[in-house]
């Protein structure tokens, strides 16, 4: 049976395979039980002619009553009897063979495991796959949980006795890459085991370092060119005009401070994005991080002579975050409330809770954004009007940033604007639930085996 | 034996939605191949994306053929029978996807032999925007999960406004330097072909919604695609 199946390898050809299987138990059943009917028949039979020899027809009948009655009870002795069905009790638990200490030790490891029986069904999935794949795997077919065409087809492939290892990767919603190893552990009963390796980190260096080298030629080009062309004329006919100088070194002063803006946004850009598949581990106060944000744009504000002012609903609890990705978030948010804001006007900071999460509003009176631009606010380097853009010192990167710190934490950005009354951007964050445990301090023993 | 019946009735059902949830994996890779071609100028992925629509159709005649026999055979009801339809309905989807991706595929092959230009970084997000919510409505398919599929449902504006903004950039690009007429063009069928996915998805949320709850979604589904009024006015100075 095992061959048969380990010949059809992948689960489309397994399919009808698994039908002649019903077939076979189908015909073993009906063997069974008309063996449990021949046997008392052909009893009764023997008996029938010996009673038919010995004494009479009177005994010959009660014979053959006495026979059919056996069968009938016979038959249901043996319908209540399993019939034999070895695969079936092989079946029953695939892990039995595998010691309780095992079970522990792949529940605890860090890399994600997964056992799949005959049929390509979860037998067991460690803490870490459940991690990667979510919750309810529970004998679910591996084509529904990990639906991946590679990793589906290096599971084939270890089914029929070839371990394989393949290169895969979840682009959405945050981008993870993985090397699947799949091998069959055991013949009969048959089971597959999948390990993941990740590799997010190693690309996505990869990637970002790439991003950076491109953004960062590409971007910093206007600025430098500025610079150059200064430059060259200060050499030349402007050598010794002193207006024209002090107005040249301003301006390059104002090109080389936006050099600098722009590396620093790229490089915290990077390093946010390198995270951003970690989940952060604090526990924040929002409203504490909204102030020390509002706090560090003081003297901006003042500047503008802007007001900004923060309220915050009571008892919020709070949020899981990391602390200095947050106060940047704020802060970029802020700033560009205080940089795209009327003059004179007023920047509104409502913190409170909505559906399990906190919020934190931020409300401008500038104004205000198509809505056509809105959708596409977050992108890098798009900006809606670009010379204002300039102008105001941004570089295109501010929203970026604040998109990657949000979807970090899993959180959610709202952008709401009219176009003459200002905008409103809000940002929502997760709050952990009361009864999770920061962290378990002991292992347990083995939580679920599926 | 009635059991044993219905045992191999619920498993033929079990194996064609898994193999619908296989379709859809192969849609998923074929679509973030197409994507990745375009983000990263990646004429390998471009071509594995073209390549790979052949499996995605032997599947879709896989499902129909089983489903048929599903039909014919067992005379399935209630939430079998709207089993059985949502594998028929959404294998087609599954395969429209799969078209779409071969498209833009071959548009970013075009693509890649030109001069880069940054508003393909727009489209690879979009088409993000859009895997996302494909990876969603097929979570929500193997997981028979109605609330998911209606968030899908609703989620879709997001792409059309992304859509719409990006229909008017590339018509102000043209009208700018109408050298740039040619590149514009594909890169407006890619978006175009991005926002078709995000539709798709649509529909495959409603067949979800329409196999766990037996009920329909609103017949208007909220559109926010306004490119077939929109204008850009032309003008002269450049």
């Amino acid at each position: 049976m095992y061959e048969q199946n380990d010949r059809h390898g992948n689960l489309l050809a397994a399919l009808p395979n698994r039908r002649n299987r019903d077939y076979d138990e189908v015909m073993l059943e009906s063997i069974a039980r008309l063996r449990a009917i021949a046997w008392p028949l052909m009893f009764g039979a023997i008996a029938g002619g010996a009673a038919v020899l010995f004494g009479g027809p009177g005994l010959f009948w009660a014979l053959v009553a006495l026979g059919l009655a056996a069968a009938l009870i016979a038959q249901f002795v043996t319908f209540q009897e399993p019939v034999l069905r070895p695969q079936e009790q092989a079946v029953d638990d695939p892990l039995a063979a595998l010691p309780p200490m095992t079970r522990v030790l792949m529940d605890q490891l860090p890399i994600p495991v997964m056992l799949l029986d005959d049929d390509e069904r979860v037998l067991f999935v460690n803490r870490s796959m459940r991690d990667v794949l979510g919750p309810g795997l529970d004998r679910k077919r591996a084509s529904s949980v990990l639906r991946n065409p590679v990793v589906l087809g290096a599971i084939a492939e270890a089914r029929r006795g070839f371990s394989t290892n393949v290169p895969f990767s979840l682009p959405v919603p945050i981008e993870r890459h993985y090397q699947a190893y799949a091998a069959r552990i055991s013949v009969s009963p048959s089971v597959t085991a999948l390990l993941l390796h990740d590799l997010t980190v190693v690309k996505r260096s990869e990637q970002l370092r790439a991003d950076f080298i491109a953004n960062a030629s590409h971007e910093l080009r206007t600025p430098l060119a500025a610079v150059s062309g200064f430059i060259e004329t200060l050499r030349g006919h402007a050598k010794d005009d002193e207006a024209a100088r002090s107005q040249f070194l301003d301006i390059m002063g104002v090109e080389a401070a936006r050099m600098r803006r722009l590396i620093d946004d790229l490089l915290s850009l990077s390093r946010i994005e390198m995270n951003e598949h970690v989940k952060p581990e604090g526990r924040i106060g929002l409203e504490s991080v909204v102030r020390q944000a509002v706090a560090a744009l003081k003297p901006l504000s003042a500047q503008d002579s802007m007001t900004v002012t923060v309220k915050a609903e009571a008892g919020l609890p709070q949020v899981i975050g990391d602390h200095d990705e947050l106060v940047q978030l704020f802060q970029n948010l802020v700033h560009n409330a205080i940089k795209y804001g009327r003059e004179h006007g007023r920047v509104d900071i409502n913190v409170g809770q909505a559906d399990g999460q906190v919020f934190v509003a931020i409300r401008d009176d500038g104004e205000g954004i198509a809505a056509n631009a809105i959708p596409r606010l977050t992108e890098r380097f798009y900006r809606v009007d670009v010379k204002r853009s300039r102008e105001k010192g941004g570089t295109g990167l501010g929203l970026a940033i604040v998109k990657h710190i949000i979807s970090r934490h899993q959180g959610r950005l709202a952008i709401e604007s009219k176009l003459g009354e200002g905008s409103t951007f809000t940002v929502f964050l997760p709050s952990p639930r009361p009864e999770t445990p920061v962290k378990p301090t002991m292992p347990e023993p083995v939580t679920e085996v599926l | 034996m009635t059991e044993h019946t219905v045992k191999s009735f619920g498993e033929q059902l079990e194996a064609l939605s898994a193999l619908v949830a296989q379709m859809g994996g192969l849609a998923e890779a074929q679509f973030a191949a197409a994507i990745e071609a375009i983000a990263r100028r990646d004429s390998v992925a471009a071509e594995r994306a073209v390549g790979g629509d052949s499996r995605i159709d032997e599947i879709q005649q896989e499902i129909e053929d089983r489903a048929l026999k599903l039909l014919a055979l067992r005379q399935p009801m209630a939430v079998d029978l709207r089993e059985t339809l949502a594998a028929i309905k959404t294998a087609g989807e599954l395969e429209r996807i799969g078209d779409l991706a071969k498209n833009i595929a071959k548009r970013a092959l075009v693509l890649n032999r030109e001069p880069p230009i940054r508003l393909t970084q727009s489209l690879a997000r979009m088409g993000k925007a859009a895997q996302n919510q494909l990876k969603q409505v097929l979570d929500a398919f193997t997981s028979r999960n109605a609330e998911e599929a209606e968030a899908v449902w609703n989620r879709d504006g997001e792409i059309d406004e992304i859509y719409n903004s990006l229909f008017r950039e590339l018509l102000t690009y043209m009208m700018e330097d109408p050298r740039t007429i040619g590149l514009c063009t594909h890169l407006l069928f890619v978006a175009k072909n991005i926002e078709r996915c995000g539709d798709h998805c649509t529909n495959i949320a409603e067949v979800v919604y329409h196999m766990v709850r037996a009920g329909h979604l609103a017949a208007n589904r909220p559109k926010a695609d306004t490119t077939s009024e929109t204008s850009v006015p032309y003008e002269t100075h450049a």
